[in-house]
């Protein structure tokens, strides 16, 4: 046993083992919190162990990049999780062939809207450049938006603080909202958000309703697909 | 499970790799999803495809497994907010406010779209 509990803190804190298992064992903390409180949309999990580990690192004096190290292994699952999509879109190849004509046209209007609205939004609000192309990706998911981001020459780590952003609202008042309107196709439900909020509201859906989560998944793989290619066209009308 | 992953990660590789190749504007993932799903469609339809993590449900497994944390792999990149504390300090809450907006606006049209054609394909079926 170390005599200093300093140094065992300076070892630990710099070696990935201590940060991928903060993540992991405050997810697994915000999961169940959000689990006890049926699935309110507020105890949404995602945004509960962002500001926990965040203040975390804060507090510790920990960097992004000796947290990242440890993250990483997480974060690299995006990549597979968008391939493993297709099993749900093969699942469900039916109900979805059935509404293909509604889902294309929610899919294109969608994914204009996501893309014009915060571009001219964030003009009115006075936002620098940099600032407004970073935040044009922002509805795809964390990976694509941050390739979509660098591509243009803008600010990836400010994409995904942005596309993290959207997901968390999106998935937030999503149920509320819906419910409210007295919608109840879950398919379009579903398909909204997956359009909206990625991968984040996509998690959401599939706790209220596993239509409405397959339809989400749908709509974020496609839109990933559509927003890689209107972003740039959205960026060159309406920003140069 | 192993050959399962295998199979996944082989997917998003070749997706990576025709999109460098080809200079394709859209992300490996995309491309390697839409690989998954042509392998799982032609292995219903042929059996030389309906072999190792194809039969069985093997791939079927790993990816529900891999959605079923979909949330989780969201949090490093969302952390990263503590990269950005000066430019939120400054423009945080124009940042948010424009997020916001954008998101109700989308997900209104996005779901009325989806309504009203619904809505107006299967009426013109039923008169047809």
């Amino acid at each position: 046993m170390s005599a200093n509990p300093f140094s065992l803190w300076v070892y630990l804190s710099q070696q990935p083992l201590l940060w991928l298992t903060v993540t992991l064992l405050v997810y697994a903390t915000a999961d169940a919190l959000s689990l006890a409180t049926g699935r309110h949309p507020f105890a949404n999990p995602v945004f509960n162990s962002m500001w926990i580990i965040a203040v975390f690192l804060l507090l510790t004096g920990t960097s992004y990049t000796t947290y990242f190290s440890g993250a990483q292994f997480v974060h690299f699952l995006l990549g597979p999780a968008t391939v493993a999509l297709a099993v749900p879109l093969y699942e469900n190849r039916k109900v979805v062939a059935a509404a293909i004509v509604p889902m294309l046209a929610a899919l294109v209007v969608g994914c204009a809207t996501a893309i014009v609205s915060v571009v001219l939004l964030a003009r009115a609000f006075g936002l620098p450049q940099n600032v407004v192309l970073s935040l044009a990706p922002k509805s795809v998911t964390a990976g694509v938006a941050m390739g979509i981001s660098e591509s243009l020459g803008a600010d990836a780590s400010l994409t995904a603080v942005a596309v993290v952003l959207t997901g968390i609202m999106g998935a937030i008042i999503v149920t509320p909202m819906m419910n409210r309107m007295g919608i109840t196709d879950y398919r379009a439900r579903g398909f909204a958000v997956g359009l909206a909020s990625h991968g984040i509201g996509t998690a959401r859906a599939f706790q209220v309703d596993a239509v409405a989560g397959v339809f989400a998944g749908i709509a974020m793989s496609l839109n990933a697909l559509v927003t890689s290619l209107l972003v740039p066209l959205a960026v060159t009308l309406l920003v140069r | 499970m192993i050959a399962s992953l295998s199979l996944i990660l082989l997917c998003q590789l070749a997706g990576e790799i025709a999109v460098r190749a080809f200079a394709w504007p859209v992300p490996g993932p995309v491309l390697g999803m839409l690989l998954l799903l042509v392998l799982l469609l032609l292995r219903d339809r042929a059996v030389l495809f309906a072999q190792g993590p194809l039969q069985g449900g093997g791939v079927e497994n790993a990816a529900r497994g891999l959605l079923a944390h979909l949330s989780l792999m969201f949090i490093p990149a969302g952390v990263g907010v503590v990269q950005k504390l000066d430019l939120l300090a400054e423009h945080g809450t124009a940042i948010v406010g424009v997020l916001a907006i954008s998101v109700v606006i989308t997900l209104l049209v996005t779901v009325a779209t989806f309504l009203v054609i619904s809505r107006m394909t299967t009426r013109g079926r039923s008169a047809s």
